[in-house]
């Protein structure tokens, strides 16, 4: 056993369960319920909830094909789309809620047109909140789909054809199910990020109690004057990834 | 008129050509032989339509399946072609059952067809107690007939079979390549068998198509090809001596200079450059120079001993490089080990040669 490596990798263990072992220290038990059931914290799960949902929901539904485009189809420009899908993964929050903004934004070339044409706005919507954090989820479902598209056996798919399987017939019960167990993956890692956002959505959607505040954004704010209900509600988003990180886990398990 | 009418020209972005022409009869398995990239696989994926033509035309029952002159194309879940994978590819993530049933149900059968299909399939290869297993718990030779069971669902028209017994074991392939010859002729169409192993050819294919380099180099019965193998490699392959030469003074002149004598050559009946076949069991080992009738005697040293079978095979190098096959019985009477020094006869009368 080398030791050199053992000793920071126990630090490493050491650091990562440190501050959940903090966290859980401060939590005040017996009042948890009632902080978790005020109008303001339920407000804000209900919000995170619903958004984050939404939000993974969009991500799927438009990274499912752009990581199949990424996978299957050659274009001029490949490498660029890839690394722009990647984007906001590594961008800080803030700045895509800035950029956000700029684009979206009432003053955005995008946002101006939609709020005259159709009255749709961002700023200060739950509409915003979604947006923002398919921004930032997106990433996670077209990095975990189009790495099981690619390692995936793709004469399976040529074996469906010669069995007289259409190429949608082939995409519903070859590919589909074949990405599946990275899908779950990806859709848990996405819906987890989306759950967690703070930086772009207070940024591009304001802090709004009620339509933009959502449960990270209530945990900053009440951590100054409230910080009993913040560690109540961090508590909760904690008992989430943890979740996320069980059936990640089985998923895994279930593969190997 | 037969049944499968194939002209297959097909070019590679590797620069690999693939130039094969060839027919095929209802009811009858042509085994396509060839060493390792020899465009065996190539030729099975262009009949499936798995890769188009980029010349030629194939034509199966009457209709052009692709004509690269009329721009027909259909792409394989058009083809009522039947392809079984070297390595199966069962989907893993269905039964056997649905495995089977995927064909036909993919043809527009309703999933009850479809089932009493795939479990009529899986009673005619005996397999019928796993219908509900997942394709990674069976063993290789049920992998195998479950494989072919799903290539035969649906009574296609044209069945290929890509090395359908490379990833058996020995002895498992032993009988399964009896059992895939019954199996086989259930099916009316004509069978594509692709193989490297000229015992699957012998035992289950009516005609053989040897494939070297994109081209077809011989194409015959196992016996037609081992009385006159075209090339080095079909010689090896059934296991004939062929040694090239220049016809000169009755005799033959090899590339080392050493003469071959044949009885064939001393009847003036041919000239130039031709290929002489030698029999492995018509070579004679010993190890002195020895005082024979044989008119070739060469020496040289023995390169390597194989056992096939009941016989032993002695890879003698040399100014004249040759197989020859001995009991094992002999090779000990003679001493004979990798390394020594041997002398090797053959008679005039034993060397057949013909025009190359």
């Amino acid at each position: 056993m080398p030791v050199l490596l053992l000793i920071p990798a126990v630090f490493a263990i050491f650091f990562l369960v440190v501050p959940i072992i903090g966290l859980l220290g401060k939590v005040v038990w017996g009042d948890l319920f009632h902080d978790l059931t005020t109008p303001q914290a339920r407000a804000a799960i209900a919000l995170s909830l619903r958004c984050s949902l939404w939000a993974t929901l969009l991500a799927v539904l438009f990274g499912v094909p752009l990581a199949w485009l990424l996978a299957r189809v050659e274009f001029p420009g490949r490498a660029l789309v890839r690394a722009l899908a990647l984007l906001p993964l590594i961008l800080p929050p803030v700045v895509g809620g800035v950029a956000l903004l700029s684009a979206f934004g009432r003053r955005g070339f995008i946002g101006e047109p939609l709020d005259a044409a159709f009255g749709i706005h961002f700023t200060f919507t739950a509409t915003g909140v979604i947006l923002a954090e398919t921004f930032v989820a997106l990433p996670f479902v077209v990095i975990t789909v189009e790495a099981a598209l690619r390692a995936m056996e793709r004469r399976l798919e040529d074996a469906a054809s010669t069995l007289g399987a259409s190429r949608l017939t082939v995409l519903r019960r070859i590919t589909f199910p074949a990405i599946a167990p990275a899908l779950a993956g990806g859709v848990a890692l996405a819906w987890a990020r989306a759950l967690g956002e703070f930086g772009a959505t207070i940024t591009f959607a304001g802090n709004i109690e009620g339509r933009t505040r959502t449960a990270p954004l209530a945990v900053y704010l009440l951590l100054d004057n409230q910080p009993q209900a913040a560690i109540a509600l961090s508590l909760v988003m904690v008992a989430i990834c943890i979740a996320v990180l069980t059936l990640l886990r089985g998923r895994w398990l279930v593969r190997q | 008129m037969s049944a499968l009418d194939a002209d297959i020209q097909i070019q590679l972005e590797s620069g690999f050509q693939l130039d094969v022409a060839f027919q095929g009869a209802a009811g009858e398995t042509i085994a396509v032989l060839g060493p390792n990239g020899a465009g065996k696989t190539t030729l099975l994926h262009a009949l499936a339509g798995l890769r188009p033509l980029d010349g030629g035309c194939i034509t199966l029952d009457g209709m052009a399946l692709d004509n690269v002159a009329t721009g027909k194309f259909l792409p394989p879940e058009d083809r009522s072609v039947g392809f079984m994978f070297q390595d199966y590819l069962l989907f893993d993530h269905l039964t056997v059952r649905d495995n089977i049933a995927f064909g036909p149900r993919a043809r527009g059968a309703s999933k009850a067809a479809a089932g009493e299909e795939a479990d009529r399939r899986l009673e005619l290869v005996g397999l019928a107690d796993r219908a509900d297993a997942r394709p990674h718990t069976l063993s290789g030779g049920e992998a195998q007939r479950v494989a072919l069971a799903r290539a035969l669902a649906g009574s296609p028209r044209l069945l290929l079979l890509d090395e359908p017994l490379s990833a058996l074991d020995a002895t498992t392939r032993d009988y399964m390549r009896r059992d895939l010859r019954e199996l086989l002729s259930a099916h009316d169409g004509p069978r594509i068998l692709v193989t490297h192993d000229p015992l699957d050819a012998a035992v289950i294919a009516d005609r053989v198509l040897v494939v070297e380099e994109g081209r077809t180099v011989q194409h015959g019965t196992i016996a037609q090809l081992a009385q006159r193998p075209a090339t080095r490699y079909v010689a090896d392959l059934v296991g004939v001596n062929l040694l090239r030469g220049i016809v000169s003074d009755g005799s033959i002149e090899l590339p080392s200079g050493a003469l071959l004598v044949s009885a064939e050559v001393s009847e003036g009946a041919i000239d130039g450059v031709v290929l002489a076949a030698i029999h492995p069991h018509a070579v004679s080992l010993h190890r002195q120079a020895p005082e024979t009738s044989a008119r070739n005697t060469w020496s040289g040293h023995v390169e390597a001993i194989e056992a096939l079978g009941s016989r032993v095979r002695v890879r003698i190098g040399g100014a004249v490089s040759l197989v020859a096959e001995v009991t094992p019985s002999a090779l000990d009477d003679l001493g004979i080990v990798a390394g020594i020094e041997v002398w090797c006869t053959v008679k005039a009368t034993e060397v057949s040669v013909y025009p190359a």
